[in-house]
């Protein structure tokens, strides 16, 4: 792909996507709860700015739309809901110690390359462009799955699922124009609910174990347990 | 059109109103009847599917294949709400749950019937994709719902990976959505399966065979295909029975059913390319997997829910397997699979949480002597395992037994494999079953009040199916599988 060729647009549009990465690696390292919160929050910001070029360079007012949409939620409401969360439950001071940051890092540099060897099959000339921002969006759902499996804390573990939702949404954008209207409201309303369950569950399970670190969630194992 | 708007709004309204009942006797009276209410509905539904051909419109679309599933959703949703009445009323009396968990309890039981029959009868594969994720969403406060810690870890398991692995079935829709855009101009037909289905052929090969992959292991999670199972047993084991007897019997279901719609996509799109058989293949050896790693599985259980679920997975794999081998043989087998499996399974579950009730415990060490202290009770769970472990002559073994005659005829080799599968599930399951119905009862044991007329109903209808399948039912399953494969099997 020859950078040159392209309008500006659309090479402020590769920028935005990769720093939408950048938070990605952000938030994979961050072990403050709140750091990781604004760190999300910005991931969301970016995101509305590439749906905001995304409308501007292909004339697709609809995603003007989708670009307040997700600056509401993903930039806006949730983080503060994770706010207020980690509040009450007292966590803000919280930090959690990283085990092995390194070859996490290197984990995650790891799935980069994958998700870029994933799409070479797209050879067709016109996709060229997009195939690089499915490369992007894809590392950073499968960076959100890395965190999720890294980080024991179960707030870190909603943001590493949120920020999968972000990847998704950015294919969504960037690959497509935006999926049909009817969809991506659905898609916001089931975020929305999930976290709002996420949250019903912060107390349940400090309420079940005393804390919200989920290795200590290891009482069904295969063999099943004793139960009176 | 009214009735198929009847068919998925019905539950909807009625999570309205029992969310909005306080009393407990009315809401259990009022979960049955919109239970009752949306069966009717559905039947009307079907027999104007079966004049009409296709049922379409505002973004639904129902023909022969999706038809037959709303059916049995809403019947095995009735006869769960039916069992659940008196169930719940005694788990609510032994303080288990409180007044306020049975209202959240019925209303989202109706939330989930409605996301079913949503994603069942929706034509658009991102409808198809919210409504899967909401009923994770509808259950995950159900699994919870004895707030015990056990309970609690389950559901966060269930929540956890259920959203991980339908996140990834998202990124395989945005990616089919990607190679229909080059093909359907306009925008709001990109996810409509009908206008994709007739155009499959010129969908790019490369894009939609990336696509399945995600797809399959996001619903395949859904599905409890392994390795991604892990939430179902949990989740089977804590969660409220009725809850269980519908995850088992519908939620599976209807996951497979979205990898059914979503192969048959793919498979037009890659039909003339070399590895044209690469979703069939990728379905069959994770359905293999699946039954016989669950079938080995079953043998170390000592929760008898648990060990149901295990079952659970072992007859997924079993039918994807099926719907991998394609040709009509094997998906008419399939399809019969998929309701005798939901028919038996919810009765299991439904008999399996009165011998909780009975013992105390859902420990199958301690559950002993059924026959001896309530007969109904053991032997329908005698029964029913004897259906689910395939002897004839019930239902599961005609379609087992066309599942084996169709992979011997297209792969031999693998028979061999299945038949020991067979082998192992049975064993494991009668090696557990055995001492829990016969034998000596504690001396302390009682029997509960139970509602066996769902369970007498479901078996019936299993042993019917065994015995001589209706020609009308078969006709209808041998349209489905004409609408899958291009052939009948009749």
């Amino acid at each position: 792909m020859n950078i040159e060729a392209l309008s500006l647009l659309e090479q402020l549009m590769l920028v935005l996507a990769s720093l939408v990465l950048f938070t990605s690696f952000v938030l994979l390292e961050q072990t403050r709860l709140v750091a990781a919160i604004h760190a999300f929050a910005w991931q969301g910001v970016l995101i509305a700015a590439v749906t905001t070029v995304t409308a501007l360079t292909n004339d697709l007012p609809h995603l003007l739309f989708s670009a307040l949409l997700t600056m509401a939620l993903k930039a806006l409401l949730i983080p503060r809901m994770l706010h207020r969360l980690v509040r009450r439950l007292q966590l803000d001071r919280d930090v959690e110690p990283l085990r092995r940051p390194a070859l996490t890092t290197l984990a995650a540099v790891a799935l980069v390359i994958f998700s870029c060897w994933l799409v070479l099959p797209i050879v067709r000339a016109e996709l060229i462009f997009t195939r690089n921002i499915v490369a992007v969006s894809l590392a950073v759902v499968l960076i959100g799955m890395l965190m999720m499996v890294v980080r024991r804390q179960a707030v870190a573990q909603v943001l590493g699922f949120m920020s999968m939702e972000n990847g998704l949404f950015l294919a969504a954008v960037s690959a497509t124009g935006g999926m049909p209207l009817v969809v991506e409201l659905g898609v916001a309303f089931d975020v929305l609910v999930a976290m709002v369950l996420f949250g019903v569950f912060f107390f349940h399970i400090r309420e079940s174990i005393d804390s919200l670190d989920v290795d200590r969630l290891n009482r069904l194992t295969e063999m099943g347990e004793e139960k009176v | 059109m009214t009735a198929l708007l009847l068919t998925v709004f019905t539950p909807l309204a009625g999570a309205a109103l029992l969310a909005w009942l306080r009393r407990l006797t009315p809401s259990g009276w009022a979960n049955v009847g919109v239970s009752v209410l949306t069966f009717f509905a559905t039947v009307i539904l079907a027999l104007q599917v079966a004049r009409d051909g296709v049922v379409a419109g505002a973004g639904f679309r129902v023909d022969a294949l999706n038809v037959y599933l709303l059916v049995l959703t809403a019947f095995v949703g009735m006869t769960t709400a039916i069992f659940s009445r008196p169930y719940m009323r005694h788990v609510v009396e032994s303080g288990k749950v409180s007044e306020r968990g049975l209202r959240l309890y019925h209303t989202m039981f109706q939330v989930f019937l409605f996301t079913m029959q949503l994603a069942l009868s929706s034509d658009n594969l991102g409808v198809l994709w919210v409504a899967v994720e909401g009923a994770t969403l509808a259950t995950v406060l159900l699994v919870s719902l004895y707030r015990t810690p056990e309970a609690v870890e389950a559901a966060w398991k269930y929540f956890i990976l259920c959203g991980v692995g339908i996140a990834l079935a998202l990124f395989g829709t945005v990616l089919l959505y990607f190679a229909a855009q080059h093909v359907v101009p306009e925008s709001e037909g990109g996810l409509t399966w009908s206008t994709l289905y007739a155009r499959s052929s010129s969908l790019e090969p490369a894009i939609m065979s990336l696509a399945f992959v995600f797809l399959l292991v996001g619903y395949g999670t859904k599905v409890g295909l392994v390795p991604m199972h892990q939430w179902l047993p949990d989740a089977h084991s804590e969660g409220p029975t009725p809850m269980s007897a519908v995850l088992s019997g519908l939620l599976l279901n209807v996951a497979l059913y979205a990898l059914l719609r979503l192969k048959m996509l793919v498979d037009g799109a890659l039909s003339t390319t070399s590895n044209a058989h690469l979703p069939g293949y990728l379905m069959m050896g994770f359905g293999l997997v699946s039954f016989l790693v669950a079938g080995l599985f079953l043998h170390r259980q000592r929760d008898i829910k648990r060990m149901f679920s295990y079952s659970s997975i072992e007859h997924m794999g079993l039918m994807t397997f099926a719907f991998g081998l394609g040709g009509p043989l094997a998906t008419f087998g399939g399809l019969l699979h998929m309701m005798v499996h939901s028919l038996t399974k919810s009765a299991i579950f439904v008999t399996a949480g009165h011998a909780a009730h009975i013992a105390g415990t859902q420990s199958i060490e301690r559950i002993r002597g059924l026959i001896r202290t309530q007969p109904a009770v053991g032997w329908s769970l005698l029964i029913g395992v004897v259906a689910i472990s395939g002897f004839p002559p019930f239902g599961v073994f005609a379609s087992e037994f066309l599942l084996l005659t169709a992979t011997m005829q297209a792969q031999p080799w693998f028979t061999v494999a299945l038949l020991v599968g067979l082998a192992v599930a049975f064993a494991g399951l009668f090696r557990h079953i055995h001492p829990m119905v016969y034998g000596a009862a504690p001396a302390a044991q009682r029997p509960v009040r139970a509602n066996m007329v769902p369970v007498t109903v479901h078996l019936a209808l299993v042993l019917w199916l065994g015995l001589a399948i209706p020609g009308f039912l078969a006709r209808w399953l041998d349209r489905a599988t004409e609408l899958i494969t291009g052939m009948h099997w009749l």
